[in-house]
């Protein structure tokens, strides 16, 4: 019964329960925190299933469950349903444990929330948590952007989940609009792939590109266009400006959702049609270079941050291009590897970060120092996610970084592994800035001049949860002392800090047989640029050896730049309010001038009419009768001799 | 004389009449104008009734010179009320109902 896609179609079907429940019964979703117990107990079965799923599908076996949806004559359009393999399971069995353990943590950490919020917010995550599944258990194109579709629309809701905040209404509003920009290409992509094969099935066109069956003339176009969508997605260069200010949400969400699952859908569908990616070469080299181009843009720029959350979301970007770029070089299951393995650890660092933002009440880092003392469960496991993240031996990012690094080396691109390497330090160095500004370092308020706040005033807007935890601190509900935790938000951080290090364990003694071969220097010198970054970090910000504020003066114009978000924003910004505005502007000239002219000119006419008209009623009884003579004498000519 | 010349004096009195009717500045002028149109027509009736031998154009008349007199007393007691509210008989002045 296992092995045929029941279970996964379980663990699917239990969060569409849990959300229609939650959507149907109102009175239950404003109990607040009962309509999270349903959730969490439907997704508590929904990992279960998903776990057993995987486990039947371990090796070769893959099963589809579908049914016939839109039939046409004589053959099926498009089904819907399950397709469970080894790849599909696992990621289920991702998506169900961290949203699983984002639910629990969510009942911490939104404590303060009024009760029908709550209810809304756990609509919210069972319908994500159901469409993400549904992606990624998808049998075909239809289905899969469909559900695409409606994780970005989740996305959209739980970013502005606090949609009173003026800064979260705007930052959802550019996530929904700059991932659609991305997907309109999918679309196309999809469509073009149909006109292409016949179908939208992965499965049949699997064996097609198997066969040789499909034509190359016009598939880069196609490929291209289905990567587009996973440009806006997965927030690759230049579509990567909204991940930053999805921040906006609450944190919990940021982690599932910002971090271990829908941004990874861009690469899950590189890795899930890798076979068609590898017949256009041409769109995989562009894939390599844009995912190392913007790992090392947003390296640099998570460098800069003060907001904890901004570093961590850079730090994402960064990271998801570096699973691109590994599918691009054409290892994709390196890439997704690291997948599975960042989705463990970002979610672990993110929910850190909300314990700390629950703490100290602020998202800025140079708010907080020395929070070991205060919070030292929390700073372990942060400094696990840390380290998981740097790449370390032990840790969960170790092996998978480094198969990474191996696998754009051996697709035979050097100077994207040149700059990846560099990533690989930049992301050793803020991550652990990170760690030792907030967790071990005097506060920065304490040093004079405070150096790399310099950068606090570009984001003052973007203090996301802060004024929103500030506000309950301010109502005089306690003193302003960082403390540890609920354990209702401790212990999904234990487990995740718990699984990273065990996957970091497994992995550095258990070597799988990769694809390709690595040299043996490749190891040596990735672990060595995390150390280096990890020791500049505590030279400069933990013992101060090295002052901050002329490290950034040595990298001047890159820091400047880097700290103005490389006017990418602004490029964005203004192309879209030319474009809106001219736009406007058209609209605005032709109501004013052509639909109101129309009508206005009609009503000027009548009233002239009108009031020329009315000297004819002069009152005086004679030129009445004047009328009347003349016109019956027209009468009588006219029948005299008309 | 046949018929012809009566029906061309009653269009001559007729038009007489309207003329009076169209250009008076007086009211009584106008009441005047309108009891030459009304006799215009009389004219016509007799002269219709003769030609035909038919006497009900005739009995008609008698009829209308009737109806005239009622209307010369109505018109003229409209006239003398008009004089007491607004001082004046011109019909110029008299536009109330202008546009």
């Amino acid at each position: 019964m296992a092995g045929d896609g029941t279970l996964a179609l379980a663990a699917l079907l239990l969060h569409a329960v849990a959300f229609l429940v939650l959507a149907v019964a109102a009175p239950l979703r404003r109990l607040g925190r009962p309509a999270g117990y349903v959730s969490i107990l439907c997704a508590a079965g929904s990992l279960a299933a998903a776990v057993l799923s995987w486990r039947a599908h371990a090796g070769e076996a893959i099963s589809r469950l579908v049914w016939t949806w839109l039939p046409t004559e004589g053959q099926t359009l498009a089904t819907v349903g399950v397709l469970a393999d080894a790849d599909s399971t696992l990621m289920l069995t991702l998506v169900a444990l961290v949203a699983l353990l984002v639910q629990v943590y969510s009942l911490g950490y939104l404590s303060d929330e009024s009760a029908p919020a709550l209810g809304r917010y756990y609509a919210y995550q069972s319908l994500f948590a159901f469409s993400m599944m549904g992606l990624v258990l998808a049998p075909n194109f239809v289905q899969l952007f469909i559900c695409w579709e409606l994780v970005g629309l989740c996305s959209y809701l739980l970013i502005g989940f606090w949609y009173q905040r003026p800064a979260a209404a705007r930052a959802a509003l550019k996530a929904f609009w700059i991932t659609k920009a991305g997907d309109v290409g999918f679309l196309i992509g999809i469509v073009l792939l149909w006109r292409h094969t016949g179908t939208f099935d992965l499965a049949e066109m699997r064996v097609l590109a198997g066969n040789g069956a499909i034509p190359l003339a016009g598939l880069a176009v196609i490929t291209f266009c289905i990567y587009l969508g996973a440009v806006g997605k997965s927030a690759q260069f230049p579509l990567h400006i909204w991940l930053p200010d999805a921040m906006e949400g609450p944190t919990p969400v940021s982690a599932l959702i910002h971090a271990a699952t829908m941004v990874t859908a861009g690469v899950y569908l590189l890795h899930r049609t890798d076979w068609l990616f590898a017949l256009t070469p041409d769109v995989l080299a562009i894939v390599v270079w844009i995912g190392a181009f913007t790992a090392l843009l947003s390296a640099v720029l998570a460098c800069v941050q003060t907001d904890i959350k901004r570093v961590l979301a850079y730090s994402t970007v960064s990271q998801l291009s570096y699973m691109m770029a590994a599918i691009g070089a054409g290892f994709s299951a390196a890439g997704f590897f690291h997948l599975l393995t960042h989705g463990i650890f970002k979610a672990l660092l993110f929910l850190g970060a909300g314990a700390v933002i629950h703490a100290a009440h602020s998202n800025d880092l140079t708010d907080m120092g020395r929070l070991a003392r205060r919070m030292p469960q929390t700073a372990i496991v942060f400094t696990v996610g840390a380290l998981s993240l740097a790449g370390l031996p032990l840790f969960a990012g170790f092996l998978s970084k480094e198969e990474i690094l191996g696998a754009v080396r051996a697709g035979g691109f050097t100077a994207p592994f040149a700059m990846l390497i560099l990533v690989a330090f930049l992301t050793a160095f803020y991550m652990f800035r990170v760690v030792f500004l907030a967790f071990f370092a005097e506060p920065v308020a304490l040093h004079a001049g405070a150096p790399v706040a310099a950068g606090v005033g570009a984001h003052a807007s973007h203090v996301a949860d802060a004024g929103h935890h500030a506000s309950h601190a301010a109502a005089g509900v306690a003193a302003h002392e960082p403390h540890e935790p609920p354990a209702s938000m401790l212990l999904p951080l234990w487990v995740l800090a718990l699984l990273s290090v065990a996957i970091g364990v497994y992995f550095t003694f258990v070597h799988p047989e990769p694809e390709f071969t690595s040299p043996a220097w490749l190891m040596p010198v990735a672990v060595g640029s995390a150390v280096a970054g990890i020791l500049l970090a505590w030279a400069t910000y933990q013992r101060r050896a090295i002052d901050a504020a002329s490290l950034a003066a040595a990298f001047g114009p890159i820091y400047r730049s880097a700290l103005a978000r490389f006017w990418i924003d602004d490029v964005f910004e203004r192309a879209y309010l030319l474009a809106i505005l001219g736009f406007s502007r058209v609209i605005g000239w032709i109501d004013r001038y052509l639909v109101d002219g129309v009508l206005n000119m009609l009503s000027a006419w009548t009233v002239t009419a009108a009031d020329d008209l009315r000297t004819m009623q002069s009152g005086r009884a004679q030129d009445y009768v004047y009328g009347i003579a003349v016109g019956l004498l027209v009468l009588l000519l006219w029948v005299q001799f008309g | 004389m046949g018929l012809q010349a009566y029906l061309t004096l009653a269009a001559i009195v007729f038009c007489i009449g309207l003329f009076g009717v169209m250009t008076r500045r007086n009211t009584i002028g106008i009441l005047l104008g309108i009891e030459l149109m009304l006799n215009s027509v009389n004219i016509n009736l007799v002269a219709f009734g003769r030609y035909s031998g038919d006497v009900t154009g005739m009995v008609f008349t008698v009829f209308t010179i009737c109806i005239t007199v009622a209307e010369a007393a109505v018109g003229l007691a409209i006239v003398i009320l008009l004089f007491r509210v607004r001082r004046t008989v011109t019909a110029d002045h008299l536009d109330l109902l202008r546009g």
